[in-house]
C-alpha cells in the first residue's frame, strides 16, 4: 500500500554559531547535518537519540520555529521556507507542538482557558460564547473538568498540565504534531495516562505525530517508524518491526541494547559502548560513530558513510551494517 | 493575596504605613498646614521653632512645618512622574532590545551604557541645564536617567522568558511578535519592574532633593523639600534646626520606600512562593 | 547475617508554611553487607530524603521526627556531631543525580579527590595523589594521570559521574547511596556506568543502595528491591519476587504501565500522586487502588509477611 506523503524534509541543515565576539568569529554546531526523511498521512514517526543529536532541533525545524541554515520542508508538497508570513501563519494551525516541559511551556499568568483559547484569537468569526465553548469541549477530550477553565496553571499536577499543554495545540486542529519529548517529565504511573491519550487524540482526530523522545520503551509502544540520530545525523530509519527485530547500525544497536528494560537481570546481549557522546562543536571526521563502535574500520574513520536504503523502507548510514537479525 | 503577604512582612508593613503617611501628608496639605507656604513674614525671619511656628520660619519668614507639609506634594510628585517616565521607556526599550536582539540590542544597550556612565546626578543637571529649569523638566532629567536601569531589568528578564516554550508555543499558532510581547512577555516581567520601580522612587526623592539643594530643582518659591533644605543652607549656624526638619522628611520618604522595596523582592521572588 | 545499615520507625517532617507534611513515615528497611538494594519511588515518595536522613543532611525545612538509622550497634540520629562526620563520607558515602552541582567548579578534580582522602585519613599529599589516581582508573577514566588535572567543566556528565563515583569509594566505605545516579545521564551512558557500580559492588564488595525512579535500572542491577509511595514502604522483596510476583496494587500498577512493544492500550493508574501535604486518610494509595474496600480508606494497612523476605503494606493479605 503506498501512503499519503504529508511531510517531505530534505537534506534539512541548521548549523549554530556560537561564541561569536568581536574577536572571535565563533565556532559552529552542526546541530542537524543534511537529514532527509518522509512523514505519512497517520503514522507516528520517532526520532530517537541522545543529547545533542540534534533531535529537538529537527522538530523545531520541521515548524520553522527556527530557519534551516540549509534544507527544505515541504507540508503537503509545499516549501515551508517560502511562504509569506501570512501563509506560514494558516500552515502554522495545520502543525503543532507538544513540550517537554509543563513547566516552561505554560504562562503562569494566563488562566486555562486563555491558554487553550489563545489559538482561536485569530478566528475572528468565532463569538465569545463559541470560542469558550470549544475551549470546555477540548478540555473534555483531553480529561481536563470544566471546573478548571478559570484556574492558572500552577495549581495542575504535572500530568495535568501536559494535558493542558496538548489541548492548546489540539484545538486549532491540526494535522500533524511534534511532541518533544512529552513524557519525559512526568512521573512513571503518570506516563501512561499521557500516552494513551496521545494514542487515542492520534485515532480520534487522524493526526501524524512526529515524536521525539529518549524513552526507547515508550518509542517502542507507541511508533510506526524509528529514526535514529547520532551527533546530527541520522544513523538508521526503518519500520519499528525492522529496527526491533533486526538494526542493521551497530549505534541502534548498542543504543536499544542500553535501555533498561523490566526484566530482572542485566539482558545478556548487552553492547557497552566505551566513552561518551562526542561534542557536536567537534564531531569526529568519517563516520561520527566511528570513535565509539565497536566494528569500526580504517574507512569509517577517514569517508562519511552515506544515508542510503539497505532494502525497501530501511536506510541506514554504515559502511559495515550488520546482518540481517 | 499579594498584598496579604506584603503586610505580613514586617518589614513591608513599615514601608506600607511610611510611605501612606507620606501620601495622606501630601494629599491633606491644606488642612494639615497651619500657614501658607508661601508668605513672606518679614518680622519673623528665621526664627527656632515655636507654638506659632512649629517648625520655625527660614530666613523670609515663611513657616517651615507648612513648607515640609506642601512639599511632600512637589517632591513625591516629582519622583512619582520621574519613576512613571523612566519605567515606561525602559520597558519599551529593554523589551525591543531583549526581544529582537541583534543590531537593535546593540544600539539601544550601547545608549544605556553611554547614559550609565554619567553620575546620575551630573547627567540630571546636564539635562535641566539644556533645557531649562522648571518643574517638568525636572521630571524630565530625572526619568532620562532612570530609564537605563528598568530598560537592563527589562531586557535581561526578556530574555530569559523569550526562551520559555510558551513564547515558542504562542509562536506556533501563528501570533505576532506584538502580541507575544504584550501577552506573553512583559506580564512576566512586573515582579523585577516592581522592586526596581520601588527603589528607584527612594533615589528619585534623593535626587530631586539634591538637585533642589543646587537651586536646580523646581523653581523657588515652590517648596520642595530640596529647595527648602536650600534655603536652610545658609542658616546652618546659627539656626541648625532648619535644616533638621526637611532633612528628617527626606530620610523618613528614603526610608520607607527602600523598605518597601526590600519586602517586595522577598515577597515577588518566585522562589519563596 | 547481621545487616550493616537498618532503618527503623523513620519519621521526617516537613515544616511549611501550609503546615506539617509527613515526608517519611515509619519508614523500615535495611541494607545487608555488600548487596545492591533498590529504592524504586515516583516524586513525594521520600526515597530521597531517607537517604539523606541516613547522613543527617535532611535538607530545610525537614526534620526527622523519630526512629532510628542504626549502623554497626551505633543509632546514627543520636550521634555526636563530630562522631557523624567520621561515618559520613568515611564508612557511608553518597553520589547524586547531577554530578555537576556535586562538584566544586573551582577545584580541579585532583583537588577535590585529595581533599576528601585527607580530612578522613592522615596520609601524605603524594599518597593522597596516587590513591586518587588509581580510583580513577578504576572508574575507567581513561588516562587518569593527566585527567586529575582537569576541572569539571572538562569533563563529559558521563565521566563526572564517574568521577564522583571514584570520590565516593576513595575511602572504601561500607555502603554507598547513590540517589538517581544515571537520571541525567544518556542511555549508552548510562548503561556504562550501571555497569561500572555493578563490576565494582563484586570486586571490593561495597554495598550500594540505588535509589531511582526507574524500574528497568532496579530491575538489571538490584538483588532485593523496596518499593516506596507517599513517604512509606509499600512493598519489599527479592527482585525476582517483586518483578514477577507483585503484591502491591501500586507495584503491579506501576509494572503493568511500563511501556511494552504493540500497539494496544497501556494499563493506566488512575489518578495522581498525592500532595504529601494532602495524604489522604487510611491507605495512602487507595484512591487510585483498583482493589480498595472500605476499610483501605479508613484505617492504615497493616504490614504482612507474604513469603520469606517478601513484605506488603496492603490490606488484601490480611
Amino acid at each position: 500500500m503506498k501512503q499519503q506523503t504529508i511531510l517531505e524534509v530534505k537534506d534539512l541543515t541548521k548549523y549554530f554559531v556560537v561564541g561569536r565576539s568581536i574577536v572571535s568569529s565563533g565556532e559552529v554546531v552542526k546541530a542537524v547535518d543534511g537529514l532527509s526523511f518522509d512523514l505519512f498521512q497517520g503514522e507516528t514517526l520517532s526520532f530517537v537519540g541522545e543529547s545533542g543529536c540534534g533531535k529537538s532541533t529537527t522538530g523545531r525545524l520541521v515548524l520553522r520555529l527556527i530557519e534551516a541554515t540549509r534544507g527544505t520542508v515541504s507540508y503537503k508538497g509545499r516549501d515551508v521556507a517560502k511562504l509569506s508570513g501570512g501563509e506560514l501563519r494558516k500552515l502554522r494551525r495545520e502543525m503543532q507542538i507538544i513540550f517537554q516541559d509543563p513547566w516552561s511551556s505554560l504562562n503562569p499568568r494566563l488562566t486555562v482557558g486563555q491558554i487553550i483559547g489563545e489559538g482561536l484569537r485569530r478566528n475572528k468569526e468565532l463569538s465569545q460564547a463559541e470560542r469558550k465553548r470549544r475551549v470546555l469541549e477540548m478540555m473534555e477530550t483531553v480529561g481536563l473538568r470544566p471546573e478548571q477553565y478559570g484556574r492558572h496553571p500552577h495549581e495542575f499536577s504535572g500530568g495535568q498540565r501536559q494535558r493542558l499543554g496538548i489541548a492548546r495545540a489540539l484545538i486549532v486542529g491540526p494535522k500533524l504534531v511534534v511532541a518533544d519529548e512529552p513524557l519525559s517529565a512526568l512521573d512513571v504511573s503518570v506516563q501512561a495516562q499521557v500516552v494513551n491519550l496521545l494514542a487515542r487524540l492520534k485515532r480520534e482526530m487522524g493526526l501524524s505525530y512526529l515524536f521525539i523522545s529518549h524513552d526507547l520503551a515508550v518509542v517502542e509502544h507507541i511508533s510506526d517508524r524509528i529514526a535514529v540520530m547520532y551527533l546530527g545525523k541520522l544513523m538508521e530509519l526503518a519500520s519499528k518491526q525492522a529496527i526491533y527485530s533486526g538494526p542493521r547500525h551497530p549505534y541502534t544497536q548498542a543504543l536499544f541494547s542500553a535501555a533498561p528494560t523490566a526484566e530482572v537481570g542485566r539482558p545478556a546481549d548487552r553492547v557497552i559502548l566505551s566513552g561518551d557522546v562526542p561534542s557536536p562543536l567537534n564531531p569526529p571526521p568519517g563516520c561520527r560513530f566511528h570513535t565509539r563502535c565497536p566494528h569500526a574500520q580504517d574507512d569509517c574513520r577517514r569517508l562519511e558513510p552515506e544515508f542510503r536504503p539497505l532494502e525497501s523502507g530501511h536506510w541506514v548510514a554504515c559502511h559495515h551494517p550488520l546482518a540481517r537479525g | 493575596m499579594f498584598l496579604k503577604r506584603l503586610l505580613k512582612n514586617k518589614i513591608g508593613l513599615i514601608g506600607v504605613i511610611v510611605i501612606g503617611l507620606n501620601i495622606a501628608v501630601a494629599l491633606a496639605a491644606p488642612l494639615l498646614a497651619t500657614h501658607d507656604p508661601l508668605t513672606i513674614n518679614l518680622e519673623a525671619q528665621a526664627v527656632p521653632p515655636s507654638a506659632q511656628h512649629w517648625f520655625g520660619t527660614d530666613e523670609y519668614g515663611r513657616d517651615i512645618y507648612s513648607r515640609v507639609i506642601y512639599g511632600s506634594r512637589i517632591s513625591l510628585y516629582i519622583c512619582l512622574l520621574s519613576v512613571v517616565l523612566a519605567t515606561v521607556g525602559g520597558v519599551a526599550t529593554g523589551a525591543a532590545a531583549g526581544y529582537f536582539g541583534g543590531l537593535v540590542d546593540n544600539v539601544i544597550m550601547r545608549c544605556m551604557d553611554a547614559l550609565m556612565s554619567f553620575p546620575a546626578i551630573l547627567l540630571a543637571i546636564a539635562i535641566l541645564a539644556a533645557l531649562g529649569p522648571n518643574l517638568y523638566n525636572v521630571i524630565i532629567a530625572l526619568g532620562v536617567v532612570y530609564v537605563p536601569r528598568f530598560a537592563r531589568i527589562v531586557r535581561s528578564s526578556v530574555l530569559s522568558l523569550k526562551e520559555k516554550e510558551f513564547v515558542e508555543a504562542s509562536r506556533a499558532m501563528g501570533n505576532g511578535n506584538i502580541y507575544i510581547i504584550f501577552r506573553h512577555i512583559l506580564p512576566n516581567c512586573t515582579a523585577p519592574l516592581i522592586v526596581q520601580a520601588t527603589a528607584s522612587l527612594a533615589y528619585a526623592i534623593l535626587a530631586e532633593s539634591s538637585l533642589g539643594f543646587l537651586g536646580l530643582g523646581a523653581p523657588p518659591p515652590a517648596p520642595s523639600w530640596g529647595n527648602i533644605l536650600s534655603d536652610a543652607r545658609n542658616f546652618m549656624m546659627e539656626n541648625p534646626m532648619m535644616t533638621v526638619f526637611p532633612g528628617v522628611a527626606i530620610t523618613l520618604a528614603v526610608l520607607g520606600f527602600n523598605l518597601l522595596g526590600d519586602a517586595l523582592r522577598d515577597v515577588l521572588d518566585p522562589r519563596l512562593k | 547475617m547481621e545487616p550493616l545499615l537498618r532503618i527503623e520507625d523513620l519519621q521526617v517532617n516537613f515544616h511549611t508554611t501550609q503546615g506539617v507534611a509527613q515526608a517519611v513515615c515509619g519508614v523500615n528497611y535495611h541494607i545487608d553487607p555488600g548487596e545492591v538494594l533498590g529504592v524504586v519511588g515516583e516524586s513525594g515518595s521520600g526515597k530521597s530524603v531517607t537517604a539523606l536522613a541516613v547522613l543527617g543532611l535532611v535538607p530545610h525545612p525537614g526534620r526527622i521526627a523519630g526512629g532510628r538509622i542504626r549502623y554497626r550497634e551505633r543509632d546514627l540520629l543520636n550521634l555526636p556531631a563530630k562522631e557523624l562526620r567520621k561515618v559520613r563520607g568515611d564508612r557511608i558515602s553518597m553520589i547524586f543525580q547531577e554530578p555537576m552541582i556535586s562538584l566544586n567548579p573551582a577545584f580541579t578534580i585532583e583537588n577535590q579527590l585529595t581533599e576528601a582522602l585527607r580530612t578522613h585519613r592522615s596520609i601524605s599529599k603524594q599518597e593522597a595523589r596516587n590513591r586518587a589516581v588509581e580510583m580513577l582508573a578504576m572508574v575507567d577514566i581513561p588516562d587518569p594521570a593527566k585527567r586529575i588535572r582537569d576541572y569539571p567543566h572538562h569533563l563529559s556528565g558521563g565521566m563526572r559521574q564517574r568521577v564522583m563515583i571514584a570520590e565516593a569509594l576513595l575511602l572504601d566505605p561500607d555502603v554507598l547511596l547513590a540517589d538517581e545516579p544515571t537520571t541525567a545521564l544518556d542511555v549508552t551512558v548510562q548503561a556504562s556506568v550501571l555497569d561500572l557500580m555493578r563490576r565494582l559492588n563484586e570486586r571490593i564488595g561495597t554495598a550500594i543502595m540505588l535509589i531511582t525512579h526507574n524500574l528497568g535500572v532496579v530491575a538489571e542491577s538490584a538483588k532485593r528491591v523496596v518499593v516506596m509511595y507517599c513517604g512509606r514502604v509499600v512493598e519489599q522483596g527479592a527482585v525476582g519476587e517483586i518483578f514477577g510476583n507483585a503484591a502491591h496494587p501500586y507495584t503491579r500498577g506501576l509494572l503493568k504501565s511500563i511501556p511494552r512493544p504493540g500497539g494496544s492500550e497501556l494499563y493506566e493508574m488512575k489518578g495522581i500522586v498525592p500532595s504529601i501535604l494532602e495524604l489522604p486518610q487510611g491507605c495512602p494509595f487507595h484512591p487510585r487502588c483498583p482493589q480498595a474496600m472500605p476499610r483501605c480508606v479508613r484505617e492504615q494497612p497493616p504490614w504482612r509477611e507474604l513469603a520469606a523476605e517478601h513484605h506488603a503494606l496492603c490490606w488484601l493479605y490480611e
